[in-house]
């Protein structure tokens, strides 16, 4: 058989989940992530990740609303799935996916950002005429309250909601990983830490998503990087980096250390198929790389110009270390046999449903969204931005 | 006139509600709920399956008979059930040689063994029709169920095909159709044994090697079974209650 190496199950000869899998842990993530950056200034007051608020809850929304894209894109019978909704099966992690979702979506994120958009969307509906001015008096339920105790009750609810928001975050994210980390049949997945590295690797990735796009907002709208934003931001991406690793590594010490019957044939898995992947992807260029390089920076006084460029450089590259990590659970986790005594291999499709192709207009898709969002609600010029910040002096 | 109107919307609004209502339950009342045979209670039963290793030849009836009984595609990755030929040197029980071509459909091709310290046996394998079945927890909807008489089975009219049960069965035992893009696996053949006959796999093989077993019934041979050989089920450690019972399971099988 080609592609199959010793034995596995008739079955096991097709592999069941494609990369548009990999896609939804990989963006859940990023939504997770950039939720709980932008919690940072709003709960624990960090002032100066004050630029990247806005921006984070908009990218936040925008990758969620793509989250669900690539599930109902792999099902059989998607027309089917609304019956997740309306007859769910209790026991399955997989059936509360649409009730995190929805809590996630409607509950904390958009009324977060129309609680903090309601005044900026109020005064361009008072300024904005035509069709601009329906769809701003729409975004504000035609209530024009901006008066001070009416914004002033906005601050506090929305405060409340970031509060909610961050275990929901955690929730949503941990709740991917639940649906991995408790497939019993799985080795490769079934380990109590799943959820946990899922949910610190997506706080890795959303810092570094919103680090990267507010670099590229920065460079689109010609206005200076503000430093100590940046770094601070670098500085939370380098301590949850630092947690997620050593979670990811107790992972595989514990694995390597208890070798366990089914050590040998993921141990074989990682020396061969997914080397490229898990070893030098993930581990060296994803993980040990910016690592070091963060470090270097907290310890090193390097100039601005410098400082830019290596945060840059280590975003993308935990960009690229994040995906490669859901992809080697997600089809690392079935390559292997379970039977133990065999390998298959996972052949991407490029024009299919399931193909590389979807999968790059899905990643796309979410900037387009933001593009959108951002056109409507900007996210700058709220005493966030550099020259605000001068104004005010 | 108005008020009529009016009355009139309000009605027909109330029996639009009402039937979207009435149909979403009644599917949900119907979902996960096996087809019914006259003169059969659910209760009654209680289904499993002896086979003894010793006696399957790996002929491959079994898997032609499945396959034609119960209309499964003709794929090299759609088995309701198969055959595994496992060649086990005993001093090196963790590396089994173990083949299944076209999931034993064909039979085997004749494999001398000229090393008389190894053995070589086949093994017939189909869904273990858990009593706690990992596929039916993770079904997002409830279309995998367990039937009253303890057979797994599926509802294919209500089938996401999301997959996560083939991730979470341990044994490798379900596909997915690609005529309707549905999971499958094998039912018991339980149109047949509600009308009180066997599977079609027990039905046609040579050797007796694979039996059905009713163990709510107190003359079922099974109970004979499983008190005069030395049983296992596949797998044991998943914890899963299978009700496949094997006789001379080698512990070299997985």
């Amino acid at each position: 058989m080609p592609g199959v190496e010793g034995f596995i199950y008739p079955n096991e000869l097709e592999l069941q989940w494609s990369v548009l899998i990999v896609l939804y842990p990989f963006i859940t993530g990023l939504v997770a992530g950039a939720f709980i950056l932008a919690s940072l200034e709003r709960v624990f007051n960090v002032q100066a990740v004050k630029p990247t608020y806005r921006l984070a809850l908009l990218t936040a929304l925008a990758f969620l609303l793509v989250a669900p894209l690539p599930l109902q894109l792999h099902l059989g019978h998607p027309e089917r799935s609304l019956e997740m909704y309306l007859t769910p099966h209790t026991q399955s992690a997989m059936a509360m996916f649409g009730f995190v979702y929805l809590w996630y979506l409607m509950v904390v994120l958009v009324l977060e950002i129309w609680l903090d958009y309601r005044r900026d969307i109020v005064l361009k509906w008072r300024a904005s005429t035509g069709l601009s001015r329906l769809l701003y008096g729409a975004m504000a339920l035609w209530s024009d309250n901006i008066g001070e105790s009416a914004l002033r009750l906005d601050d506090r609810v929305g405060r409340a909601l970031t509060v909610i928001g961050i275990p929901s975050a955690f929730l949503l994210h941990g709740y991917v990983g639940f649906i991995f980390g408790s497939i019993k049949a799985n080795p490769w997945w079934s380990t109590p830490l799943m959820p946990i590295v899922f949910l610190f690797s997506a706080i890795v990735s959303g810092i570094a998503c919103i680090l990267l796009l507010y670099f590229v907002t920065c460079w689109l709208r010609r206005v200076p990087v503000d430093m100590p934003c940046v770094d601070t931001i670098a500085k939370y991406l380098y301590y949850a980096f630092l947690v997620d690793f050593s979670l990811e590594m107790l992972d595989l010490i514990h694995r390597l250390y208890e070798a366990d019957e089914s050590f040998r044939a993921l141990d074989f898995m990682v020396k061969t198929r997914l080397f490229t992947s898990q070893i030098v992807v993930q581990i060296v260029l994803g993980t040990l790389v910016p690592l070091a390089v963060l470090g270097a920076t907290q310890l090193v006084t390097f100039t601005e110009r410098a400082r830019r460029a290596l945060y840059v450089l280590a975003g993308a590259l935990t960009m690229i270390g994040i995906f490669a990590m859901r992809w080697n659970v997600v089809i690392g986790g079935q390559l292997f046999s379970k039977s133990f005594l065999g390998y298959t291999t996972y052949k991407m499709e490029f024009a299919t449903r399931e193909g590389l192709l979807p999968a790059i207009a899905l990643m796309i898709l979410p900037l387009v969204i933001l593009w959108v969002l951002i056109r409507l609600l900007p996210p700058w010029g709220h005493g966030g931005d550099v020259q605000d910040r001068r104004a005010r002096m | 006139m108005d008020q009529d109107r009016r009355t009139f919307l309000g009605q027909t609004g109330k029996w639009l509600v009402l039937t979207a209502s009435a149909a979403i339950a009644w599917e949900h009342v119907l979902a996960g709920r096996p087809e019914e045979a006259p003169n059969y209670k659910a209760t009654d039963h209680w289904w499993g399956m002896a086979i003894d290793i010793e006696k399957c030849i790996g002929c491959g009836t079994c898997v032609r008979a499945c396959k034609t009984e119960n209309d499964v595609p003709h794929e090299a990755f759609t088995f309701r059930t198969w055959v595994e030929r496992y060649v086990v040197d005993p001093a090196d029980f963790d590396h089994p040689v173990v083949e299944s071509p076209n999931g034993g459909y064909d039979g085997f091709h004749q494999r001398e063994v000229r090393d008389p310290t190894l053995k070589m046996f086949y093994v017939p394998k189909l869904c273990n029709h858990c009593e706690h079945s990992p596929c039916v927890q993770v079904c997002p909807v409830g279309a995998t169920f367990e039937s009253q008489d303890g057979v797994v089975l599926v509802d294919k009219s209500y089938c996401l095909g999301c997959r996560y049960c083939v991730q979470a069965c341990p044994y490798g035992c379900r596909f997915i159709d690609p005529r309707t893009h549905t999971v499958d696996k094998c039912s018991l053949c339980y149109h047949r044994i509600t009308r009180g006959l066997t599977t079609a796999c027990c039905e046609t093989c040579p050797t007796g090697a694979r039996a059905l077993a009713d163990l709510k019934d107190p003359k079922d041979p099974i109970h004979a079974f499983l008190r005069e050989h030395k049983v296992q089920v596949l797998k044991p450690q998943m914890a899963t209650g299978s009700k496949m019972y094997y006789n001379g399971l080698d512990g070299s099988v997985r």
